[in-house]
């Protein structure tokens, strides 16, 4: 296998579910099992992306594979390149997107039947995979806007994929509005690095700008494009400002929320700022982590009190994205993509689990109406289980060692700089997350069940449905990233998969610590943690003990606090929440975002329309009136000029060119004679210009 | 003859064409299933000499006692030619049938004037182009005139003839001027020593005449007259050839001709020439189009303003904008054939429907066909990501290179406006209540080569670089 | 280069004014002495039937334009055939088969025109 073969095997990935969309798109009509055409083609890129998992990482484990065609040339020296990018990353993405979709297409085998659209519905899957594996393989700013763009529109088709549900298609529309918002940011980043570098490619431009070429010379337009770049990552990874859109996103079916909203789609805006690491400035980092911090904040108090399955999953969502993407922003690289893999596996299982208990409960959502479901649905339970344990951070699972990391980089980052805000949001949110999702646990498989009418009728889920979540379940073991069940620096992903970041921000705009001259910083991408400088490693090594021990009590105590609270009911819950009501009230109406974006932006929208209408008729309605009055008056002495002027000045500019039109028509009378008269004028008037 | 292999298959495609059209003729009257094999070897000798010149693509090599130059991008003329030429084939089959006007005649004049547009492209002599453009026009003449019973075509095709003829005189007198005052019809000889010629009035009024002569050809304001009456008055298949093939046969013996002396010593010396006319095409082409209620007049007017397009490129005359003027021969070549194959299926039995307003709702009765149209409509406006907007991209940058940045931004305007009468047809399918009920005919080879001529549109938009790379490698 | 063409028009001269001056002799010289008779449509001697301007077959034109075009190939074939021998030395033997190929064309045509009943007369 040679480095072409991986290119081709890419390629092959990237495509096979285009050409499932498009058959089943076609097809699906006229043959009603198609849909299997799709689910087999996804087994085959599943394999695909295997195959080319395993010998990338390893027999190409330290290559960067880039392959590159011309697309089309804009001048001598700007031409548009497509091409891919194959690291490590990009396998391991491919991997867990492919993985995914495909145990997805599994799960909605079962879930989905008797749908209408049936075809339809794994068709927009297949276009969904096809983008997404798009945006992980491009190694251009464009092609990831294309495919990025992409993901957006599949993401719209099947939030809607219910549309006779105004709620659904409501939020299909949401959720495409509030992504376009970010994408202008995006947009605009990637048209001041093109205009500075005259390429798209990363490579290109992260060269360029370690060679000291800047956007417009300053170091402040190169902080503004890692901004504005990462504003389309505000939009797709639901980042506060801009989560509103995520928790109605759940309105689409189940497994796409587990594929689009929780694992895949929603990760790319991570992705995205991962692959523009290298040209963040401090400045931009900062505003990086505080965005995500404000994300990994809110959303946890919201998912505290709420009590839709989905919607607690959702909040838990953006929380841990909120949580990537803050540790981005502090430099904690590997284990933001640790983290984002992780993440992928156990959210997957959780939503798909959602799914199986609403599968088993007949659509319903309300944990309200659920409990006891443990013994009904036992392999579901188990499945739930290990994944919020993961995603509490209890020793043993993947999520213990991303989020592990993630904690000791804000403590060292916070020793580093003296920004402590970071770690102590950080470890009040593992607190918060251990609590919900023990919460949500709790309440919906222990104790009684509270409608026993459902509970009768809930059974097991078939095993097209139960296979996914063991599978994603078993990914969420830490023996999958590392063989020490306590530090995940040693194993092969921290260590041997994943390289260090290239900087390449000039060096007075980074941080202190990540500065050249704060020692050694080494691109060895065998060593095991981050290296930007001694100092560095001397705080991570300092942070490692303590965040570990400090981020396990919290999550056992976040645990027990659950069970305190539902399982043994030690305290009253109602009790308490009279007690602090108004906390209650704030955090179960999601901080009142939607309502504040209704009062602001879509009420100044409608508002200023309103005002522009009320100009129309009112102002130059007024003056059009006006005019009509004053020219009625002077019609007494001048007749048709009433008639002339009005409708002259309101159509003049409709009617000029067809009536410049009209006028030539006169010419074409269509008898020869004029024709030849013509053109003898013409060619008299010609030689009278040229007759140099 | 040749003198070698490569020489040899450079003239293939001429050599297959003459051939074929042997065949044609003997299958014409010797086959008793001539009217269902006729088209189809039309079509299909069409689309053969098309590939073995898009895809044997080599240097130019002079052949024929340097009566000839072929391969290079004289093969690429070739390629649009006949790839055009196959798809007017595929949307003639029904169209001539559901007009009973079946000859056989049809096919051959087709591809005789499909000999003449090679013969221009090829020409290194000013007497090869004489000869092609001739064979091209008399076809034409002809073709206009093939639906007998109507008295518009054979009035169309009188108009076509006499002003075609009075062109062709201009095309004559100053070839003959010019031998006149060169003692030679060599081309090559004429433009190597063509600063030393210009002394002489009489070749200076020679290449005038002549290039009046082909300003009619190519449709260019204010030689355009015979335009819109013979569009409308021939058959629609027809016009779609004349609109295409004609114009890039015009052009590439215009290449042909003068490409060697627009980077002559002195400069451009045609720039003003070609400026003028082309300000004047587009405008007046853009303009007069908005007034029309005939889609077909709509589009010959359309045409008389992509004529002027292409000509800022002959006015830049640089590399680069011979090579854009090329790629936009190629997508306009088959822009406007989708859209002529696509009036010809709408527009009915009996020409009922050539109104621009019968178009309205048809989006909701023929959904598919009305996509199509409104791609090849946003083409034609030059909206990217469709090859029309690559045609004018590549032109007009041309055209800033050689400091032509005014007319650039001229072509710009002119195809602002020329964006309201072909978007207005997109409103119309979609957004105005269907008025008449489209008894269109199912066509599978007139869809053929409709989807076709689409399918070559979006993908030369979508990749405009292979096809470019192609053109520039022998320019 | 202009002086070439002196012979050409002292001929054209010679050839005018010769038209002129014998038309003119005989009108000024002849004498004139019309009657019926001779003032009548000359028709070789036989009687004028119906009107000048009689309609003629239309097959009678696509006979005669037929014959004009099959018997302009001979402008072709004449220079080449009086060139013949010193274009062999020069071009070589292609010269041969490019007439050959021109006449197999035109033969080609002239049995196009005769499967499609271009000499049927009826």
């Amino acid at each position: 296998m040679t480095e072409t073969g991986i290119i081709n095997i890419s390629l092959a990935i990237l495509f096979l579910p285009l050409l499932g969309f498009i058959v089943t798109l076609l097809l699906g009509k006229k043959i009603k099992s198609i849909y299997l055409f799709e689910v087999f083609i996804l087994t085959v890129t599943l394999f695909a992306a295997i195959f080319v998992a395993f010998i990338k990482l390893s027999y190409y484990v330290d290559d960067r594979i880039i392959a590159e065609i011309q697309w089309f040339k804009l001048s001598e020296t700007i031409s548009i390149k497509l091409g891919f990018l194959i690291d490590n990353m990009t396998v391991i993405m491919l991997f867990v997107v492919a993985l995914i979709s495909a145990l997805v297409h599994y799960f909605s085998i079962a879930y989905m039947k008797d749908d209408p659209r049936y075809n339809r519905y794994f068709a927009y899957l297949g276009i969904f995979t096809f983008s997404m594996n798009g945006i992980v393989l491009t190694n251009n700013i464009l092609m990831m806007y294309i495919f990025w763009e992409l993901v957006g529109l599949s993401s719209y088709l099947l939030i809607g994929f219910w549309f006779e549900k105004k709620s659904a298609s409501d939020a299909g529309k949401k959720a495409f509005i509030v992504n376009r918002v970010g994408d202008i940011g995006m947009f605009a980043g990637i048209l001041i690095l093109f205009l500075t570098y005259n390429t798209f490619s990363f490579e290109s431009i992260f060269h360029s700008i370690a060679a000291g070429k800047l956007p417009f010379n300053s170091d402040f337009w190169l902080t503004m494009t890692g901004i504005l770049l990462f504003m389309g990552a505000i939009g797709k990874s639901a980042q506060f400002p801009l989560h509103v859109w995520l928790p109605d996103a759940m309105e689409g079916p189940t497994p796409v929320s587990a594929l689009i909203h929780a694992a895949t789609m929603v990760a790319a805006g991570v992705y995205l700022t991962i692959r523009i690491f290298g040209l963040l400035t401090a400045d931009a980092m900062m505003f990086i982590a505080i965005i995500g911090m404000l994300s990994a904040f809110i959303p946890a108090t919201i998912a505290l009190t709420q009590n839709d399955i989905k919607k607690v999953l959702a909040y838990s969502t953006v929380s841990q994205l909120g949580y990537m993407v803050m540790a981005l922003g502090i430099g904690a690289y590997k284990f933001t993509f640790f983290h984002l893999v992780a993440h992928a596996f156990f959210k997957a299982c959780l939503f798909l689990g959602s799914g199986s208990v609403i599968y088993a409960m007949h659509h319903e959502q309300d944990i309200r109406n659920m409990g006891g479901l443990r013994k009904k649905l036992p392999l579901t339970y188990a499945t739930f289980l290990i994944a919020t344990l993961a995603i509490s951070g209890i020793p043993l699972t993947s999520g213990f060692h991303s989020k592990d990391g993630i904690l000791a980089s804000s403590f060292a980052f916070g020793s580093l700089t003296g920004n402590w805000i970071f770690a102590i949001v950080g470890f009040l949110v593992a607190l918060m997350t251990a609590f919900y999702m023990f919460r949500l646990v709790i309440i919906t498989f222990h104790g009684q069940p509270r409608d026993q009418h459902k509970y009768e009728h809930a059974k097991e889920s078939p095993f097209v449905m139960v296979m996914p979540l063991i599978v994603l379940a078993g990914l969420s073991i830490f023996i999958f990233y590392t063989p020490n069940p306590l530090n995940a620096d040693e194993g092969w992903f921290i260590s041997k998969w994943l390289p260090a970041p290239v900087l390449s921000a000039p060096n007075n705009t980074r941080f202190d610590f990540m500065q050249e001259t704060a020692g050694a910083v080494t691109h060895n991408p065998s060593h095991g943690t981050i290296t930007y400088s001694e100092s560095y490693t001397e705080a991570m090594h300092g942070a490692h003990n303590p965040a570990m021990i400090l981020a396990l009590v919290l999550a056992l105590s976040g645990m027990l606090l659950a069970y305190i609270f539902y399982q043994w009911k030690k305290i009253n819950v109602d009790k308490l929440t009279q007690a602090i009501k108004p906390l209650y009230t704030f955090s179960l109406n999601k901080w009142y975002f939607d309502e504040l974006y209704d009062k602001t932006f879509v009420a100044g929208t409608i508002g200023f329309s309103k005002l522009i209408g009320w100009f129309d008729a009112k102002i130059v309605d007024g003056i059009i009136n006006g005019a009509g009055n004053l020219t009625r008056l002077l019609s007494v002495f001048t007749g048709a000029f009433d008639r002339i002027v009005i409708d002259g000045i309101v159509n003049f500019a409709a009617y000029l060119s067809g009536f410049i039109g009209l006028i030539f028509r006169r010419i074409q009378t269509g008898k020869v004679q004029t024709y030849l008269i013509l053109v003898i004028f013409s060619i008299i008037i010609l030689l009278f210009l040229f007759n140099d | 003859m040749f003198n070698n292999a490569q020489e040899f298959f450079n003239t293939l495609p001429l050599i297959i064409m003459g051939g074929g059209i042997v065949i044609s003729l003997l299958i014409e009257i010797y086959s008793d299933k001539n009217k269902v094999i006729l088209p189809w070897f039309t079509a299909l000798l069409f689309l053969a000499v098309g590939l073995h010149s898009l895809f044997y693509t080599n240097d130019v090599s002079i052949v024929m006692q340097n009566m000839l130059a072929t391969g290079g991008n004289v093969n690429i003329f070739y390629a649009i030619f006949t790839l055009g030429a196959a798809v007017v084939t595929l949307i003639s089959i029904d169209y001539i049938k559901k007009y009973d006007m079946y000859f056989g005649e049809y096919y051959l004049i087709l591809q005789t004037s499909v000999l003449g547009m090679m013969l221009m492209a090829a020409a290194k002599d000013l007497f090869v182009i004489f000869l092609g453009l001739e064979l091209m026009s008399i076809s034409f003449y002809i073709l206009a005139g093939m639906n007998r019973k109507r008295a518009k075509a054979n009035e169309a095709s009188l108009k076509y003839f006499l002003l075609g003829s009075f062109a062709t005189g201009f095309i004559v007198y100053g070839i003959a001027l010019i031998y006149g005052s060169a003692h030679t019809t060599s081309i090559d000889f004429i433009t190597t020593n063509f600063a030393g010629l210009t002394s002489n009035l009489l070749f200076v009024a020679g290449v005038l005449l002549f290039l009046i002569g082909f300003s009619f050809k190519i449709a260019a304001f204010p030689f355009h007259m015979w335009v819109p009456d013979v569009y409308e008055g021939s058959s629609t298949t027809v016009a779609a050839l004349f609109s295409t093939g004609g114009k890039s046969a015009a052009f590439s013996a215009i290449i042909a001709s003068l490409f060697a002396l627009f980077n002559g010593p002195s400069g451009n010396v045609f720039t003003p020439y070609f400026a003028v006319i082309s300000v004047l095409s587009m405008f007046y082409g853009s303009i007069v189009a908005i007034a029309q209620v005939n889609i077909k007049r709509m589009l010959a007017y359309s045409s008389i303003s992509h004529a002027g397009y292409l000509i800022i490129g002959l006015a830049a005359g640089n590399h680069d904008a011979i090579a854009g003027v090329m790629f936009y021969l190629g997508a306009y070549t088959f822009m406007n054939l989708g859209a002529f194959g696509i009036v010809s299926l709408v527009e009915g039995k009996n020409e009922t429907n050539l109104d621009i307003n019968s178009y309205a709702g048809l989006a909701s009765k023929k959904p598919f066909l009305a996509a199509l149209l409104s791609i090849l409509m946003f083409s034609l406006a030059g909206v990217p990501p469709f090859a029309g907007f690559f045609g004018k991209y590549y032109i007009f940058i041309a055209a800033i290179e050689s400091k032509l940045t005014w007319l650039a931004i001229l072509g710009v305007i002119s195809s602002a406006i020329s964006a309201y009468f072909y978007i207005r047809i997109v409103v119309l399918m979609y957004f105005k209540p269907a008025t008449n009920d489209f008894q269109i005919e199912t066509s599978n080879s007139a869809m053929l080569g409709i989807i076709t001529s689409v399918i070559i549109v979006i993908l030369l938009g979508i990749f405009p670089g292979s096809f470019l790379d192609l053109i520039t490698r022998f320019i | 280069m202009i002086e070439n063409y002196i012979p050409i028009l002292i001929v054209l001269t010679i050839g005018a004014i010769f038209a002129i001056v014998t038309v003119s002799t005989s009108v000024i010289f002849g004498p004139q002495r019309p009657n019926s008779e001779k003032l009548s449509t000359y028709e070789s001697g036989m009687k004028p039937v119906g009107t000048t301007h009689e309609r003629i077959s239309i097959k009678y034109y696509l006979v005669a334009m037929l014959f004009i075009i099959f018997d302009l190939e001979v402008i072709f074939v004449y220079p080449w055939a009086v060139e013949f021998k010193r274009l062999l030395g020069e071009i070589g033997i292609s010269v041969f088969y490019s007439m050959l190929i021109f006449l197999v064309v035109l033969e080609l045509g002239y049995l196009y025109v005769f499967k499609k009943g271009g000499f049927k007369w009826d």
